[in-house]
C-alpha cells in the first residue's frame, strides 16, 4: 500500500520526520554532555586559559609612557631621535607640564622604574627631576634647568629611550628575554657582559636534561623490582618509594640542606670516616650539585610510578620463552622485556622533564648563584623588581620552548608510545 | 530543623565574633630576635592594655617595597603597619605608596613635654618614616676558626681577604652595603663613595671588587640566615645586623665575635601603608602611638641591641631583660665600636636602589 514518497518521508509516531527527530536528539544528548562538563570547561577557562592569554598581553603591553607624560609624547613625534642631538625647547616645555602632573600624583616614578628596565639609572633621574620640579622657574627656558638638575636630561639616549617606548604596544620585553635590545638603528643583541636570559634557559635546559636521566638511571632498577617481586614485598618497596613523596617539598629540600652542607651529616662522615680531611670538606650545596641532587630525589617517584604500571603489563612469559628459546639473562632482558618497558621511559621522562624545567622552589633553596633556573629570574620579576613584563616575555618562551621540545619528542618517539599504565 | 538552628546560631555567633569592637591588624616586621624583642616591648603590653586589638605577624619585610607595589596595583592593601629601613621609607613615600603623618599628632610626646618631632630630630628623615631603632649592618666570625697565629679579623675589609681568612662568607643578596664596602675596602675615601658609585666605572669597581669572592660567598635573604650559617660554621665570616649577632654571642652563647669596624649604621622605623579604611587606621595610630612613646621604645632595648631612635628614650636603656647584662656597649653607638662607622646615605639609596638592584642581580645570576 505504501508509495515511494511516503517510504522516504519517515515520521515518528507524532509525525516528526525522523531526520529531525534523531538531529534533536543527538543534539539533546551533545548539550547534556556539555553541560555535564560545563562546570570544569568554565574552571579550566578562568584559571587557565585567562591568565595565560593576561601573560601574554602582559608581555607587549606599554601603557605607562603615554599615559604619564602624554604631552611630551606628542611633542616627541617632531623630534628625529637619529640626528644625535637633544629635543628642542617645546619638548622640555610639555616634560615640564606633564611632570608637574605626574609627581603631584607620584606616578613619575612609576614611570622611571618601568623605563629602568629598558636603561639603568632612568629610575634615579625621575625621582631626582620629580623632588626639583616644584622649584623650576617658568620664566627660564626649561631645557637649561632640566639639565642643571640632572644632567642625564641632556643625553640623547635618555630621549630616545622615552621615544621608542612610547607607543602603548612594545616588543621590547621580548627583546629583553632573549638579551637583545631597541636601538634607532633596530634590535640588536646586547654587550657580552649583559647577556643572562640565553644563557640561563640553556642552564635551565641541560640541567633538566641531567636530572631527567639520573632520575632515569635511579629509577628504571627500582620500578623493574617492583614489578617483579611478590606483591607483599613490593608494596613494602612501593610505600618506600610513595612515603617521601607524601612528604613536603619544603621538608625534604630543608633535609637535603642539612645532609650536604659544608658541615652537614654527609661530609661529616666522610671526616669520620678519613676519606677527607676536615679542610678539604667538599661543597656540594648551594651550587649546581646540590640542585641536581635534590630535584632527582624530588622528582624520582615521577619517573618510578609510570615505568612500574607499564612494566607491571609485561607478562614474565615473554622473557621466559626468550629464555626457552636460547637467550641469556641480557640478551632476554635487552631484546625482549626492554622493548616493552619503552613506553614507561616515555612517559616518567617527559613527565620529570617537563616538570623540572618549570620547578623553582627547590634551585632557589639550594642552587646558590650557579644552580638556579630560569624560572628563578621569573620568580624574582613577579614578586622583588615587579618587572612583570619581562616575566610574561620569559614564561611565555618556556611556555614556547615546551612546547616545540614536546613537538620534536612527539617526531622522535611519537606520543602514542607514551603509555602511563 | 535542628541542622538549620545549628546553622543560624553558628552564624550568630560568628557575627558576634566580628563586631565592630574586635579588630585584627597586621604588623610587617622582620622575624627572628627583632621581631621578638617587637612583640615583648610593644605589642604584648598593648594587647594586654586593649583585648579588642589582635596583632598578627607576618614576616615580609626585607620584600615589603615589592610587595606593596604589588598590592597596589592590585588595589587590596592588606598590611597596617610596615617596619622598613630608612631608605625604603623615603621610596615608598615617593611612590605614594606610603602615608604621609605629622609626627606631633601622631607620636605621644616625650615626658618632659618635648615635642615628638624634636625629640626624634634627626631621624624623621621623610615625611612617612616613623623612626623606631637605629642599627648596624656588622661582620660576624667564627672565633674557632681564625687561622693559628693570626690575628682576629676587626672591620670589613677582611672579608675581602681570602688569604688571611680562608673559608666561606655570607652577605646580603642586594647591593645596598655590600657596593659600599667594596669601595672603601679597594681604596675608595670614605667620602667619595657614593659619588663614585653614581659613576659606571665606580659600579664596575665595586663589582670587580666582590668578584674576587664571588665564589665563596653563600648570598642570604633572610636576616635570620646569616646567624643560622655562623651558628652552624657552614661559614667563616658573614654580615648580619648587629642585635642579631648579639643573641647568637649573648643569648646562645655560640663562638662567634663580632667585627665592629666599618659597620654600616642605618635606621629603621614603621611606615602606615596608603590608603587604609578609617577604621584599622584609627587602630593602628593608637597602636604607633603607643609603641613609639618613651619607655616603649626603651624598653625594645631590654631584649636586643639595637638603640632607640628618640632621645628622651636613651636614658632609660638599662639590662637586658633576662641575661641581666648591661646593653649600652653592645649598642652600634658606643664609642668602642663607633670608632669607624659607615654611615648610611638613605637618601641616596632611595634614589639609586632601583638601578643598582637591576645591576646588582643581573651580576649575581651570571
Amino acid at each position: 500500500m505504501t508509495t515511494p514518497e511516503t517510504a522516504e518521508a519517515l515520521t515518528t509516531q507524532d509525525g516528526k520526520p525522523l531526520k529531525a527527530a534523531l538531529r534533536s536528539a543527538l543534539r539533546r544528548e551533545k548539550l547534556r554532555a556539555l553541560m555535564l562538563i560545563a562546570p570544569l570547561l568554565f574552571f579550566v577557562v578562568v584559571t587557565f586559559v585567562a591568565p595565560i592569554v593576561d601573560m601574554l598581553f602582559r608581555s607587549v603591553e606599554n601603557g605607562i609612557v603615554s599615559e604619564t607624560l602624554p604631552k611630551t609624547v606628542v611633542a616627541l613625534q617632531e623630534w628625529d631621535q637619529s640626528t644625535g642631538e637633544t629635543p628642542g625647547e617645546p619638548v622640555y616645555v610639555a616634560l615640564y607640564e606633564d611632570l608637574v602632573v605626574a609627581v603631584d600624583e607620584k606616578t613619575h616614578t612609576r614611570l622611571g622604574s618601568r623605563l629602568n628596565y629598558e636603561q639603568s639609572g632612568i629610575s634615579s633621574l625621575f625621582r631626582k627631576t620629580g623632588r626639583r620640579i616644584k622649584r623650576m622657574d617658568e620664566d627660564t627656558p626649561f631645557k637649561e634647568q632640566f639639565i642643571a638638575a640632572d644632567k642625564k636630561w641632556g643625553e640623547v639616549e635618555v630621549w630616545q629611550v622615552l621615544k621608542q617606548y612610547s607607543p602603548t604596544i612594545t616588543p621590547g620585553y621580548y627583546l629583553n628575554a632573549v638579551d637583545a635590545e631597541l636601538t634607532p638603528e633596530g634590535a640588536r643583541m646586547k654587550d657580552e657582559d649583559d647577556r643572562i636570559y640565553m644563557f640561563l634557559f640553556g642552564r635551565t635546559l641541560f640541567l633538566s636534561i641531567v636530572i631527567t636521566v639520573s632520575c632515569l638511571i635511579l629509577g628504571y632498577p627500582i620500578a623493574f623490582l617492583l614489578a617483579s617481586l611478590p606483591l607483599r614485598t613490593s608494596n613494602l618497596l612501593m610505600i618506600l618509594v610513595l612515603l617521601p613523596f607524601w612528604t613536603s617539598l619544603l621538608v625534604r629540600t630543608s633535609a637535603w640542606k642539612v645532609l650536604l652542607q659544608q658541615q652537614g651529616v654527609i661530609n661529616d662522615f666522610l671526616v669520620w670516616t678519613r676519606l677527607i680531611d676536615d679542610a678539604g670538606r667538599l661543597v656540594m650545596i648551594n651550587n649546581q650539585t646540590g640542585t641536581i641532587i635534590a630535584m632527582t630525589h624530588i622528582l624520582l617517584p615521577f619517573m618510578i610510578l609510570p615505568l612500574y604500571s607499564v612494566m607491571k603489563t609485561i607478562s614474565p612469559s615473554y622473557v621466559r620463552a626468550a629464555k626457552s628459546l636460547g637467550a641469556n639473562d641480557w640478551t632476554a632482558f635487552w631484546r625482549v622485556y626492554f622493548p616493552q618497558s619503552v613506553p614507561g621511559i616515555g612517559a616518567g621522562a617527559i613527565l620529570v622533564f617537563i616538570l623540572s624545567i618549570g620547578y623553582y622552589i627547590t634551585p632557589e633553596l639550594v642552587g646558590g648563584t650557579s644552580g638556579i633556573f630560569i624560572s628563578n629570574r621569573i620568580a624574582y620579576h613577579i614578586s622583588s623588581s615587579l618587572n612583570w613584563g619581562l616575566a610574561a616575555a620569559l614564561g611565555t618562551l618556556l611556555l614556547v620552548a615546551v612546547l616545540l621540545l614536546f613537538v620534536v619528542y612527539d617526531k622522535i618517539v611519537g606520543i602514542d608510545n607514551v603509555k602511563l599504565g | 530543623m535542628k541542622l538549620k538552628t545549628l546553622i543560624l546560631a553558628g552564624t550568630a555567633l560568628a557575627f558576634t565574633g566580628s563586631s565592630a569592637l574586635a579588630i585584627d591588624l597586621t604588623l610587617v616586621s622582620w622575624g627572628g630576635a627583632y621581631q621578638a624583642s617587637q612583640k615583648n616591648a610593644y605589642t604584648d603590653p598593648y594587647m594586654a592594655e586593649n583585648p579588642d586589638v589582635t596583632v598578627i605577624w607576618d614576616e615580609s619585610s626585607p620584600e615589603a617595597v615589592a610587595k606593596l607595589r604589588a598590592m597596589n596595583e592590585a588595589g587590596n592593601i592588606t598590611w597596617d603597619l610596615v617596619d622598613v629601613e630608612a631608605a625604603d621609607a623615603i621610596r615608598l613615600c615617593d611612590e605614594g605608596l606610603a602615608m604621609e603623618v605629622d609626627h606631633d599628632q601622631l607620636l605621644a610626646a616625650a615626658p618632659d613635654g618635648t615635642s615628638a618631632s624634636d625629640d626624634f630630630g634627626d631621624m624623621i628623615v621623610s615625611d612617612c618614616f616613623i623612626p623606631q631603632i637605629v642599627f648596624s649592618t656588622t661582620f660576624g666570625y667564627r672565633t674557632d676558626k681564625v687561622p693559628d697565629g693570626v690575628e682576629p679579623p676587626t672591620s670589613a675589609c677582611d672579608v675581602f681577604d681570602l688569604e688571611k681568612y680562608p673559608g666561606k662568607r655570607a652577605l646580603n643578596k642586594q647591593p645596598i652595603a655590600n657596593m659600599e664596602w667594596a669601595l672603601l675596602c679597594d681604596g675608595v675615601p670614605y667620602e667619595d663613595v657614593y659619588s663614585t658609585l653614581e659613576t659606571e666605572e665606580g659600579v664596575a669597581r665595586a663589582f670587580a671588587k666582590l668578584d674576587t669572592i664571588k665564589d665563596e660567598t653563600i648570598w642570604w635573604s633572610a636576616s635570620a640566615e646569616p646567624v643560622q650559617l655562623l651558628a652552624d660554621g657552614e661559614i667563616f665570616m658573614g654580615s648580619a645586623y648587629n642585635g642579631r649577632l648579639f643573641s647568637l654571642i649573648e643569648e646562645q652563647k655560640q663562638p662567634v665575635g663580632m667585627a665592629w669596624d666599618w659597620q654600616m649604621f642605618d635606621l629603621d622605623g614603621w611606615i602606615i601603608p596608603a590608603g587604609l579604611p578609617e577604621d584599622r587606621l584609627a587602630a593602628v595610630s593608637k597602636l604607633v602611638n603607643y609603641a613609639t612613646d618613651t619607655q616603649r621604645l626603651a624598653d625594645q632595648a631590654k631584649f636586643i641591641s639595637y638603640g632607640p631612635a628618640r632621645a628622651s628614650s636613651a636614658p632609660l636603656v638599662s639590662t637586658h631583660e633576662t641575661l641581666g647584662i648591661e646593653m649600652a656597649p653592645h649598642m652600634p653607638t658606643d664609642p668602642n665600636n663607633a670608632e669607624n662607622t659607615f654611615v648610611n646615605n638613605y637618601e641616596w639609596w632611595a634614589d639609586y636602589r632601583d638601578d643598582l638592584d637591576a645591576q646588582f642581580q643581573a651580576w649575581l645570576a651570571k
